[in-house]
């Protein structure tokens, strides 16, 4: 027997207690008296417990309240350094958040691979809206002579457009306290950063925290390319630029 | 990352000094982080989404704090996080958290733009009784708006009809009748059918 159609809503309010003394004794009368009814009732009673019964509703997952522990709205004190990372942290992309938290936890690392964090970390930082570049041009030519007078060498600047890495700028950057030219090209939506400074390494490539890197050294210069596309793409981006930047050599790697 | 911010809230509870308003605003609001979830979750259905949609519910409750006068912090800021969805749910896909440098970038690209991997496995999901909550949860997302938001206030997140029709901008009246035909939808697809007596149920269905 179907519920009577004008009773319904005062079942559902029965239901949820919502009734005031007079109407809910006056709604019991009925539902005891009328079996329609008394199904809807009992039916709608059920459902209610079924789905408030507890792991039915989402609880907020913890990315979510790390990023609102990150809110720069709610730190109203910012003298907390831990905060400030974390407020740093909310706008990266994940793959960047997961990066750099490897890199918090990371203990007691080798010369190297200190050195393979700040290039990651330069590398991720320069993703922030508006730290990629110092100069934001695609042309060759602005972006060389732009170090001029800020850096006391002269990194090589080829456009590899043609090859699928558009240059997008440059900017100085730090490594190991040092002041480094960093020059940016793009690969499809990655992007590539080229750290240059004075010095000599090994040629050596590395995936690290997910992160491709490529080290080489040509003329008293070292050079170390970081990006999140496949290494075997580095190493094609290194063998190009070397190749374009007039200092060809066979690759190893 | 667990480390670092379980320490700022212990920072936090040392602090001495008169109550800032984004003190006040932890004490009433954030309490209901888990309900502004869970209603962004039945209302857009998209696990990524909501993440976005509630973050930014908090920030938008977090300047417009100063203005709440009412008595149900939970109701207040459910009814932005409802905003927040209905405009997610109606602008295109476009809330990937990726800053793009460079303009022009083609159809695939963009593509691959918002194939943003989901971040949130939700553990509690994979425990015992999953696939009885996978079947409630299921048949919850299958219920049309306006009715589902309807079951969501009131049976997860407990509100009142009051509160429900303040958040919903709908009427009481509207509200007992969108909720009863919500648990009507559920109860068709949970629980057995009706009575053998009722003819009317069986032919219906």
């Amino acid at each position: 027997m179907a519920a009577c159609i004008e009773q319904i809503p005062l079942i559902t309010s029965l239901v949820d207690g919502e009734l005031d003394a007079v109407n809910s004794a006056l709604a019991e009368a009925h539902v005891a008296r009328c079996e329609g009814c008394r199904e809807e009732f009992e039916r709608q009673q059920a459902i209610r417990t079924l789905v408030s019964k507890p792991g039915i509703a989402h609880q907020a997952p913890e990315s979510l309240k790390r990023r609102i522990e990150a809110l720069p709205e709610l730190s109203a004190r910012r003298q907390w350094s831990a905060r400030r990372v974390g407020s740093w942290l909310a706008p990266a992309a994940t793959g960047a958040i997961a990066a750099s938290a490897a890199l918090l936890l990371l203990t007691s690392p080798s010369q190297q691979s200190l050195l393979d964090q700040q290039l990651i970390s330069s590398h991720v930082r320069s993703l922030q809206p508006g730290h990629l570049t110092d100069v934001q041009t695609t042309n060759e030519h602005i972006v060389k002579p732009w170090f001029n007078g800020k850096i006391d060498f002269a990194p090589p600047v080829p456009e590899l457009a043609d090859q699928g890495f558009p240059l997008a700028g440059g900017r100085l950057d730090s490594i190991g306290g040092k002041t480094v030219a960093a020059l940016v090209y793009h690969r499809r939506l990655h992007t590539v950063n080229l750290f240059v400074w004075r010095g000599n390494s090994r040629n050596r490539t590395e995936v690290e925290d997910g992160f491709a890197l490529a080290e080489w050294s040509e003329d008293g210069l070292r050079f170390a390319a970081v990006s999140d596309i496949p290494l075997a793409d580095l190493r094609q981006f290194e063998q190009l630029y070397r190749s374009r930047a007039g200092l060809d050599q066979p690759a190893k790697g | 990352m667990r480390d670092f911010s379980s320490r700022t809230f212990a920072r936090r509870r040392w602090s001495e000094p008169a109550e800032t308003a984004s003190d006040e605003f932890r004490k009433q609001v954030l309490p209901h982080l888990d309900a502004a979830y869970n209603l962004a979750r039945f209302f857009t259905r998209d696990a990524t989404l909501s993440e976005d949609v509630v973050q930014d519910a908090i920030v938008r409750a977090y300047r417009g704090f100063s203005g709440f006068r009412g008595d149900s912090a939970k109701a207040w800021l459910l009814a932005i996080v409802r905003n927040c969805c209905r405009t997610a749910v109606s602008a295109p896909k476009s809330m990937a958290g990726l800053t793009v440098h460079e303009s022009g970038f083609s159809d695939e690209d963009s593509k691959e733009l918002s194939n943003v991997r989901d971040p949130n496995p939700d553990p509690e999901q994979q425990a015992i009784q999953q696939d009885e909550i996978g079947r409630v949860r299921s048949a919850i997302e299958a219920i049309p708006e306006p009715f589902r938001e309807v079951v969501v206030l009131r049976d997860m997140e407990d509100l009142s009809y009051a509160e429900i029709a303040e958040v919903t901008g709908a009427p009481i009246g509207t509200v007992m009748s969108r909720l009863a035909r919500g648990r009507a939808i559920l109860a068709s697809a949970l629980l057995p059918a009706r009575g053998s007596v009722d003819e009317q149920s069986r032919s219906a269905n």
